[in-house]
């Protein structure tokens, strides 16, 4: 077994360990999905509404894949009813071998992220970096946040995109579209990226004469449109695409989640309410927003008091404004070497600028981060900030206090890999001639390490959880439960638009 | 093999670590080094935490079965008990206190101990701890208390001695400079003892305490600090008097030393009188007559029960196949026959340390003590495998073929009994290079 190998190996240690802790109400939104798939005929997959809690909202060749998992489960034991029941029961209501099915399953499908990872580690890079890589890969904390406690299957997914991106950075552009509409077609959120991905490959695949370049777009283009057809055509052929369509978009949702995402809505909220405030003081007639931002599935109308209402039409045209650098500099002169580096600057952007968007969205950028965060120090120092807020953005997901000591030493044991990785990578005067001057206090400590306002950032961090955690409950009891929640928010999204900025920044320092 | 062969996250890193100290201008992952650094003990011994928390995520034994549950109700149970009688009490049958239900039977450092955790739960959980109306008291609040305790008590005696044993290893170079060294490996090899961490974290007891002061006095012993560890070992065994099982080891080792020294009589006489002192502390409560420390004593030593419980890798045990030692014998002479064999199959060690203690030596010897216990000596319970379980660890670095092996064959042997348990424990087991 190589190294990556083996550091999968421990983490499913860790995942199988995992198979009782706490599960959120997505765990029995996949099993009924898998249950739908597995007992509903094809045509009514997404025009079922049997259980109200969870339609099928991912796109068909997720919903295919959940049809493949439950293959072994007929094949091992005749018809498990516990899984394959179409209910709308209790979503705390599964059994023990149902639990232990799905947690293994999604352990299992991890594998993809560990060959992506293992490929693109073992090409690229040399054997120092590649381990470190491997363990910002494989250990991610917020994926096994997300996919193995919170439960979601991030992991095969976000492998197909590293899958992608490996095969783009070795020229090999077919296929890296090819893996991105099956990306696409699995899970539609990864559609931030197709812009991207569409200049690049126009510009870097469809080059040479005027015939060359029309034969590799038709060949692009059959390519993807195979997938999608393959993807889409049952559903066309059965009349349901509009019924897919509505259910992929569903933009009744409000431009916040629940818990706020940290991103840039945060601060147009914030300012909202402040400004509301203020002029209400001072003595003007401000109509109450009808709808609280506290509640997820709200109307999208109506929630600003003095602000401008904000429709999904303006956050498509801002995320598509925010991403314009990266599309001109991949138009301009499309380089492999910093497709990665793109990519998730345009995640980046559809995370800050999105409509109804995730916390968990996060991932999508930080994990392809990692590969670029051992290219020089300043890439180090921010990618170990951006991981950490990340990771931290996601703690509420987990509120039980069993979970508690396992997020934060889950957290705390990345952080503190990552110190060691990074301190000892860039100890050595391999560096650049531009982070000269930190190469002396980087083995100092971690305050040399990031530099000063990144450790005031980060302490911050722990005053934010101290409050939540401490000060919050002792000082207002059970009152204002939204606040810490809120703090959490905000702090993060500082972090983030700090990312968004450093990201920019570099894509257009770089030519 | 291959399938069992997973560690700790220094040791993964461990063997490509070696390949790429060669290649020069590479900057090595810092796992293969010598010293113990501060930021990798922590990386070392919060990974550690994190497979405790994980496996407290499980059942533990007993949950749910009564009239009796589990070691978890012992546990419990005792808290209650400590907590609502006064000391004199806890080793007495009296109205509150009925010894047929988990009636205390260990040292008294374990009752403080169960009265320190009662004091720290009654304070959000008092109806987890009411007298005798607590019998069974089982909620997830309470659990996840519980659980916490034997987390914290792990955290604060045995990481610690651990990570001072590592440090005294290395400082004082005991293994020698033939063998691959690896100062986080070893940390990890001690720390992530799956038998330790699922008879603990998993099933519920708390021997985490007294293994903990037996590294601890081991450290001591090596660093040459004699009287901590006279008083790191007495403690040990204040809490477990299972811990005797290493006392043969401490004693030829210390009285190896002393007779070396210029003046052994008093060298020894300051040791005792370290260890009588500890002794005497621990034991005060009891101390006011000659009846109350007998009392205490024969609930220590439970003879009554046979030689040895259902499912035990013992010497009897096994070989009970063939002979029927229950029956050829009398409890006494069974007794009788124990002692004579365990005592020779520890005396060799026990000579040699006399003669020429050596640091090495002294590690051999414990493991040599402590098997020769658990084969030979009368009433072992399989949990005792921990016991040469530890020294087992300490060595791993010059033995790792005998706690790879040990450690697959065991574990095994536990996980039986924890259904929930047994897929993780296959995968935490790790057999060294």
């Amino acid at each position: 077994m190589g190294e990556a190998e083996w550091l999968w190996a421990v983490a499913t240690c860790v995942k199988v360990l995992l198979i009782p802790a706490y599960r959120s109400t997505d765990f029995e939104v996949h099993r009924h999905w898998l249950a739908l798939t597995s007992v509903l005929p094809l045509a009514r997959w997404y025009s079922d509404a049997s259980a109200p809690c969870c339609p099928l909202d991912y796109p068909p060749l997720f919903a295919y894949f959940q049809r493949i998992l439950a293959l072994p489960a007929t094949a091992l034991g005749g018809r498990p009813s516990a899984l394959l029941r179409v209910s709308t029961s209790s979503p705390s209501s599964a059994s023990l071998p149902v639990l232990i099915y799905l947690r293994l399953s999604v352990a299992i499908t991890d594998l993809v992220f560990l060959l992506a990872a293992a490929r693109l580690a073992h090409r690229r890079l040399p054997p120092a970096r590649r381990r470190l890589v491997l363990i910002l890969l494989l250990w991610s904390p917020a994926l096994l946040i997300v996919d193995h406690i919170h439960f979601q299957y991030n992991g095969y997914l976000l492998g197909i995109l590293l899958l992608s991106l490996s095969f783009l950075e070795e020229g090999k552009d077919l296929a890296g579209g090819l893996a991105f509409a099956v990306l696409i077609c699995s899970k539609h959120l990864f559609l931030v990226a197709a812009p991207l991905y569409f200049v690049y490959l126009l510009r870097h695949y469809c080059r040479g004469g005027s015939w060359e370049a029309s034969k590799r777009f038709l060949t692009m283009g059959a390519a993807v449109g195979a997938v999608f057809a393959a993807a889409f055509g049952p559903f066309l052929y059965y009349g349901q695409m509009q019924q897919v369509l509505s259910r992929l978009f569903p933009f009744g949702r409000g431009l916040c989640h629940a818990y706020w995402a940290p991103n840039f809505w945060v601060f147009y909220i914030v300012l909202d309410k402040v400004l509301s405030f203020v002029l209400l003081k001072l003595g003007f007639d401000i109509p109450a927003p009808k709808a609280s931002f506290t509640g997820g599935l709200v109307g999208n109308f109506s929630q600003f008091a003095v602000l401008p209402q904000v429709t999904p039409l303006i956050t498509f045209l801002l995320v598509i404004f925010a991403m314009s650098p990266c599309l001109i500099k991949a138009f301009q002169k499309p380089q492999p070497k910093h497709i990665t580096r793109w990519v998730a600057y345009a995640f980046t952007c559809g995370f800050m600028f999105g409509w109804h968007v995730h916390e968990k969205a996060s991932l999508h950028f930080t994990i392809p981060l990692a590969l670029v965060s051992v290219n020089n120090l300043d890439d180090a120092r921010h990618y170990f900030l951006l991981s950490i807020v990340s990771c931290y953005s996601m703690f509420p997901l987990l509120f039980d206090p069993q979970e508690y000591p396992i997020k934060v030493l889950l957290l705390a044991i990345h952080s503190i890999l990552m110190w060691i990785g990074f301190s000892s990578c860039f100890r050595v005067g391999v560096a650049p001639g531009g982070t000269k001057t930190n190469n002396s206090s980087a083995s100092n400590g971690k305050q040399g390490f990031i530099g000063k306002f990144g450790t005031i950032y980060l302490l911050g961090l722990l005053g934010v959880e101290l409050w939540g955690q401490l000060l919050h409950p002792h000082i207002f009891g059970s009152g204002l439960p939204f606040l810490p929640l809120m703090l959490i928010s905000i702090y993060c999204a500082a972090g983030m638009m700090y990312s968004w900025f450093w990201q920019l920044r570099q894509i257009l320092k770089c030519s | 093999m291959a399938k069992t062969r997973t560690r700790g996250p220094p040791a993964t890193a461990l063997a490509a670590a070696a390949e790429e100290e060669q290649q020069p201008g590479a900057a090595p992952f810092p796992w293969s080094t010598m010293r113990l650094t501060p930021p990798t003990a922590v990386a070392v011994a919060l990974f550690a935490l994190l497979v405790r928390v994980l496996v407290s995520l499980g059942s533990y034994s007993g949950q749910g079965t009564p009239p009796m549950y589990g070691d978890y109700e012992a546990q419990r149970h005792w808290m209650e008990i400590t907590l609502h009688t006064p000391a004199a009490e806890w080793y007495r049958n009296t109205t509150a206190n009925d010894l047929a239900y988990w009636g205390l039977d260990y040292p008294p450092l374990t009752a403080y101990q169960s009265v320190a955790h009662a004091l720290l739960i009654n304070a959000s959980l008092p109806q987890s701890l009411a007298l005798s109306s607590s019998r069974g008291f089982e909620s997830h609040q309470s659990k996840l208390m519980m659980r916490w305790t034997v987390l914290s008590s792990d955290l604060l005696v045995f990481f610690p001695a651990a990570i001072y044993f590592v440090w005294v290893y290395f400082q004082r170079n005991v293994g020698g400079d033939g063998e691959e060294r690896s100062a986080p490996w070893l940390l990890a090899m001690i720390l992530l003892n799956p038998c330790l961490i699922l008879v603990d974290h998993g099933h519920f007891q708390y021997n985490c305490i007294s293994l903990g002061f037996t590294i601890g006095a081991i450290a001591a012993v090596l660093s040459q600090n004699d009287f901590a560890a006279s008083a790191l070992f007495s403690l040990a065994i204040n809490h477990k008097q299972m811990s005797l099982y290493f006392a043969p080891a401490f004693f030829s080792h210390l009285l190896g030393k002393c007779l070396g020294r210029k003046n052994p009589i008093f060298e020894i006489m300051k040791l005792g009188f370290v260890v009588i002192g500890t002794f005497a502390l621990v034991w005060w409560p009891y101390l006011y007559s000659i009846e109350s420390v007998m009392e205490v004593l024969n609930r220590l030593a439970p003879f009554e029960r046979g030689i040895f419980e259902d499912y035990v890798a013992n010497f009897w045990c096994s070989t009970s196949v063939v002979i029927k030692w229950k029956r050829i014998f009398t409890i006494h002479s069974m007794k009788f026959l124990s002692l004579i064999t365990t005592i020779l199959a520890f005396l060799p060690s026990f000579v040699q340390q006399l003669k020429a203690p050596s640091d090495q030596g002294f590690l051999y010897s414990l493991l040599n003590n402590s098997f020769s216990f658990y084969l030979f000596s009368y009433q072992v319970h399989e949990k005792s495998i921990l016991l040469p379980l530890l020294p087992a660890s300490l060595l791993a670095l010059q033995e790792p073929l005998l706690f790879g092996m040990e450690q697959f064959f065991l574990s095994s042997v536990l996980s039986s009994s924890h259904p929930m348990e047994t897929m993780s424990q296959r995968q935490t087991n790790y057999p060294p290079n």
